[in-house]
């Protein structure tokens, strides 16, 4: 494979493998991401009802939270002597290197919600296996448009001193209308709304996915150059 | 390539480097106030300079990792500026930092920049290019374990793999060992005797005697050519 393909793979693959030697990594983030739901359940010390309005939308800030860490993980890696720039200079499309880590950090973050959402229906007694498949939907969807605007953020603010912080505070705002999007369409479909609200909601973040795809595919080699 | 095979034969009279007038700073600070430079085709070329006088400013420029405030670039008639992957595509570049990735073993690293680089993914190759800066043995061992030298060699194999007509040299001969540091000097030699231009920004000028044809030094941002014959002075 070779051409702008070969080069997505490549950078595909390479974060992945990284990311499957340091397995402390996503062992943490998962963690992590557990230890959200745990402590904003105990925080919210609700009854079952309750727990099951206001548990779509810590599941998602569960999931938001630890894909911070994956994004600024996965251009740590490039700057770590100088990965960056020997990034940089290799002849391409630089949009590459966007869909090759927007491939990499949908993977992981996939991952983390394969660990979170059990674990939230555990914890929350959330009634999920009859909507297995919708809320894969719903979660794929979700996870399209919030990788690939924490990805591009990512990427804006890698050279930056304050990256860590600098992130969420670039991220978040713009994240608002796919999380709303997101969280009542998890919502309706815990709530038994299965062709109504979570339909219609879907459709909203198909929307939002598509837009910030094809915005972040667009800019990005401008926000990649120092 | 044709687009690159046109840019080489319309401009195969001109020099490799040309820079005019270039400026660059950081913030208030120019560290770059003008440079005029020339480089001929199969020639290396020593670029010194106190620290902090512009050296890696200048060769990060002539890799278009950097682009100047002011002034132009033409590597083999290509403007740096509007045509920047004519540039990658000719260029070799061996930075302080080597640029690797830590978890990936020496051999994934090259693979890597195989796949990067548009190439196939050629086991023969990463092997040859291995054995060549001594890491045949390490090849399975994730570069996280090498020591500066190691991953030094390493970066220089990543060069090898696309055999470069523009080599940039960043204090080439820091980290390496005798056997690296001739290994570096032939690699630059082969380039200029390809017809490729090579810079060398050093201050181990004992060094870059054995291996250059010019020397430049960078004082107040601007450029001085020196007689070559001041070489060699430890």
């Amino acid at each position: 494979m070779t051409g702008e393909a070969g080069r997505i793979f490549a950078i595909a693959w390479k974060d992945l493998t990284a990311e499957r030697r340091a397995k402390s990594n996503f062992a943490s983030v998962a963690f992590f991401a557990g230890l959200i739901l745990l402590m904003f359940g105990m925080a919210v010390d609700a009854d079952n009802d309750t727990l099951a309005v206001v548990a779509p939308g810590l599941l998602w800030m569960a999931v938001l939270f630890s894909g911070v860490l994956c994004f600024n993980r996965s251009y740590e890696r490039e700057l770590e002597a100088g990965a960056l720039d020997a990034l940089l200079l290799y002849p391409g499309d630089r949009r590459s290197i966007f869909v090759g880590k927007l491939i990499a950090n949908f993977a992981f973050v996939a991952l983390v919600e394969v660990v979170v959402v059990p674990v939230a229906a555990v914890l929350y007694r959330l009634p999920v296996a009859h909507i297995a498949l919708p809320l894969a939907g719903v979660f794929l969807l979700g996870t399209i448009g919030f990788v690939a605007l924490g990805t591009f953020y990512a990427a804006m603010s890698s050279r930056l001193r304050a990256r860590e912080v600098l992130l969420p505070l670039l991220l978040f705002p713009m994240l608002i209308p796919l999380m709303l999007a997101a969280v009542n369409a998890t919502g309706a479909l815990l709530s038994d709304s299965l062709m109504g609200d979570a339909g219609q909601w879907s459709k909203v973040l198909a929307v939002f996915d598509v837009i910030f795809l094809a915005a972040a595919y667009v800019v990005f080699e401008y926000v990649i150059e120092e | 390539m044709n687009r690159h095979h046109a840019v080489d034969t319309a401009a195969a009279d001109l020099p490799a480097i040309v820079v005019r007038a270039v400026a660059r700073r950081y913030d208030s600070r120019w560290v770059l106030r003008g440079v005029d430079l020339t480089v001929a085709r199969g020639s290396v070329l020593a670029l010194t300079g106190r620290n902090g006088s512009g050296k890696t400013t200048l060769l990060r420029i002539l890799a278009t990792l950097l682009r100047p405030n002011r002034g132009s670039v033409h590597i083999f008639g290509a403007d740096a500026a509007a045509n920047p992957d004519t540039i990658r595509d000719r260029l070799g570049y061996l930075a302080h930092a080597a640029g690797l990735y830590e978890d990936l073993t020496a051999d994934e690293n090259l693979l890597f920049a195989q796949r990067m680089g548009g190439q196939a993914a050629a086991v023969e190759q990463r092997e040859a290019v291995l054995e060549r800066v001594g890491l045949a043995d390490e090849r399975r061992e994730r570069v996280r374990g090498f020591s500066a030298g190691m991953r030094r060699r390493l970066a220089l194999g990543r060069i090898l793999l696309r055999p470069p007509t523009l080599l940039l040299l960043d204090e080439p001969y820091a980290s390496f060992d005798a056997a690296g540091i001739s290994l570096v000097n032939e690699v630059a030699r082969e380039t200029a005797d390809r017809g490729g231009a090579v810079v060398v920004a050093t201050h181990d000028m004992e060094r870059a005697s054995v291996v250059m044809d010019a020397r430049a030094e960078i004082v107040n941002g601007l450029i001085v050519t020196m007689p070559v014959h001041f070489a060699g002075v430890a």
